[in-house]
C-alpha cells in the first residue's frame, strides 16, 4: 500500500512537472529568438545563415526541451517518416567497408571565419562520436546506445535492414526529438552512403558483428 | 523500509547495467584522462599569460595614455578580486548586461581611447600573434581564483538575459539538428573519449565554468569563454556569432547563474 502511494506520488509529481515546465526562455522566448538571429556577422553568406532556420520538428523539440508530450511526438514522427527517400536501385544494404570509414569521420560541414573546413572536406556519419560499434575501436562516445553486434542480435531480415536505413535517414521518424541527427533529411549523407553504414551495422562480416 | 529496498533495487539495476568489461574499459579511459590532466596542471602555460595580463592592466596605453586600473568590472573601479566570478552583470552606465570581455573592451575604449575595432581585431590569438584580450582576461580571471561564482541574476535585466540564454541552450538548428542540450543536457555522457558535463545542473555547469579561462592543449592557446562558446556554435555547424554578441553573453549568464556557488579554479587546463 505504502509502495502504491509512493509510486503514485512520484507519477503525479512527474506529470505535473511535465505540464507546468515552462518552455525555455519563458516569456522572453520571442525576444531571445530575435536576439540570437541578430548576433551574426553581416558578412555571413545567406546560405550559411539558412542553417539557423528551424523546421517544425526543431522548433517543437526546443519548446519541450526535447521531451514532447506523446501526442505531439507522434505527430512529429509521422511528419518525419514521410520525408524518407530511398536509393534509385532500391538496394538498402551497401558495402560495410565504406560504412566503416564513414562511421569514423567526424569532420566536414564546419563553416565560419575562424576554423572552417577546407572546401571539399569529406563529411561522415561520425557514428563513433556517440555509439560503440566495432569492438576494436575504443574511442567511442556514449550519448547513443551501444550498437556492438547490432546485426548479430537483430539478424538481417529485410525488415531490420529497412528499419536501420530509415533510422539513419531520419531518426525522428521513430523517436521525436532524439539527439541523433537526421542524416538523410539534411542531405548530410547521400542515400548510397547510408546504405554503406547499414551494411557496417548488419553485414555478418562487418567488425560490428564478427569480432 | 520499502523506500530503502526500492533504492537498493535501483542501485542493483544500475550496477548490473554497467557491470562487465564495458564499464571496466570506460573507467580505465577516464583514469588515464585524469592522470593526463594532473600532469599538465603542474606547469600551466596560462600562468605566463596571466603575468603578461597583469602588466597590460597597469601599463599606460592608448591615445589617452591611461592604464586600466580605474576599470570598473562590477565591484567598483580597480576592484578585481572576485569580479570575474560575479560576471555577467548589469551595468548602469551602459544599461547593458556585460560579460568580462565586453566590459574590458568598454574600459579599453572609454579609459584608454582605443576604438572598439582596434581592441577587438585580435580578440583571440593565432600562432605567432598574441591577443591582449586573452592575457587580460586570464589575469582578471585568476583574481577570482578560490572565489565562488556569484551570478544570482537578481536584477531584472540579468534575469531576462539568463532566460534568453536558456532559450538558446535548447534551440535546435543546422544540418545536424544540434542544440547545446544535445551534448550537455544529460549526466555521465561522453563524445568519443571526452567527458561531457550536464550544464543544466549546478555541478555540471560549475565544473565547466570554474576553470575558464583555460589553456587548451589541443589548440596551444588560452581560450576565453567567448572563444569557447563561439567555437561550440562552429562545432554545431552554425555560422559564428560576432565577438561580444548578446547571444553569447546570454548563454554565459545562463551558465554562470546555474553554476553559482561553485568555487573558481582558474586558469584551467583542458584537452
Amino acid at each position: 500500500m505504502k509502495l502504491k502511494i509512493a509510486l503514485f506520488s512520484v507519477l503525479t509529481a512527474t506529470l505535473s512537472f511535465a505540464a507546468q515546465a515552462e518552455a525555455p526562455g519563458g516569456k522572453f522566448a520571442g525576444e531571445a529568438e530575435q536576439m540570437f538571429r541578430s548576433s551574426f556577422k553581416a558578412e555571413n553568406p545567406k546560405y550559411w545563415m539558412k542553417r539557423l532556420d528551424q523546421d517544425e520538428t526543431m522548433k517543437t523539440c526546443g519548446i519541450y526541451r526535447d521531451n514532447p508530450p506523446r501526442k505531439i511526438g507522434e505527430k512529429l514522427e509521422k511528419l518525419n517518416a514521410a520525408t524518407i527517400r530511398y536509393p534509385v536501385d532500391g538496394k538498402l544494404i551497401g558495402d560495410w567497408k565504406e560504412g566503416e570509414k564513414l562511421a569514423a569521420v567526424g569532420t566536414g560541414g564546419h563553416i565560419g571565419f575562424i576554423q572552417p573546413d577546407p572546401a571539399g572536406r569529406v563529411r561522415g556519419g561520425n557514428c563513433y562520436a556517440c555509439h560503440q560499434l566495432a569492438k576494436k575501436e575504443l574511442a567511442y562516445g556514449t550519448i547513443g546506445p551501444s550498437l556492438q553486434q547490432f546485426g548479430k542480435v537483430r539478424g538481417n531480415s529485410e525488415e531490420i535492414i529497412k528499419y536501420t536505413y530509415d533510422k539513419i535517414y531520419n531518426s525522428n521518424a521513430f523517436t521525436a526529438c532524439t539527439n541523433m541527427p537526421r542524416f538523410g533529411l539534411h542531405s548530410w549523407l547521400t542515400p548510397e552512403q547510408i546504405t554503406h553504414i547499414v551494411a557496417f551495422l548488419i553485414d555478418p562480416e562487418s567488425p560490428v558483428n564478427k569480432d | 523500509m520499502i523506500h530503502r529496498s526500492i533504492q537498493s533495487l535501483a542501485a542493483l539495476a544500475v550496477a548490473a547495467t554497467f557491470a562487465g568489461p564495458l564499464f571496466a574499459q570506460d573507467s580505465k579511459v577516464a583514469d588515464e584522462l585524469a592522470k593526463y590532466r594532473e600532469a599538465l596542471a603542474d606547469g600551466n602555460p596560462a600562468d605566463l599569460l596571466e603575468v603578461k595580463g597583469e602588466s597590460l592592466w597597469s601599463e599606460k596605453r592608448g591615445p589617452k595614455k591611461a592604464s586600466l586600473e580605474q576599470c570598473d568590472l562590477g565591484l567598483g573601479p580597480g576592484k578585481l578580486d572576485g569580479a570575474y566570478a560575479a560576471l555577467p552583470k548589469y551595468f548602469k552606465d551602459t544599461n547593458k548586461v556585460m560579460d568580462v570581455e565586453s566590459r574590458l573592451v568598454h574600459c579599453m575604449v572609454t579609459l584608454q581611447g582605443f576604438t572598439q575595432a582596434e581592441v577587438t581585431r585580435q580578440w583571440y590569438s593565432k600562432p605567432g600573434k598574441e591577443s591582449d584580450i586573452e592575457a587580460l582576461v586570464t589575469f582578471i580571471g585568476a583574481k577570482s581564483n578560490g572565489k565562488p561564482i556569484n551570478v544570482p541574476a537578481t536584477h531584472p535585466a540579468e534575469a531576462k538575459m539568463a532566460k534568453m540564454g536558456e532559450y538558446i541552450f535548447y534551440r535546435r538548428s543546422g544540418p545536424q539538428d544540434f542544440s547545446c542540450a544535445i551534448c550537455h543536457g544529460q549526466e555521465g555522457k561522453r563524445i568519443r573519449l571526452q567527458d561531457l558535463g550536464n550544464l543544466t545542473t549546478k555541478d555540471g555547469a560549475g565544473t565547466a565554468m570554474k576553470t575558464w579561462p583555460s589553456y587548451r592543449v589541443s589548440q596551444g592557446a588560452v581560450w576565453t569563454m567567448q572563444r569557447r562558446l563561439i567555437d561550440c556554435m562552429r562545432q554545431a555547424r552554425w555560422p559564428e556569432p560576432e565577438y561580444l554578441a548578446d547571444s553569447v553573453i546570454a548563454l554565459e549568464t545562463y551558465l554562470q547563474k546555474t553554476a553559482t556557488g561553485t568555487v573558481m579554479e582558474t586558469p584551467g587546463i583542458k584537452r
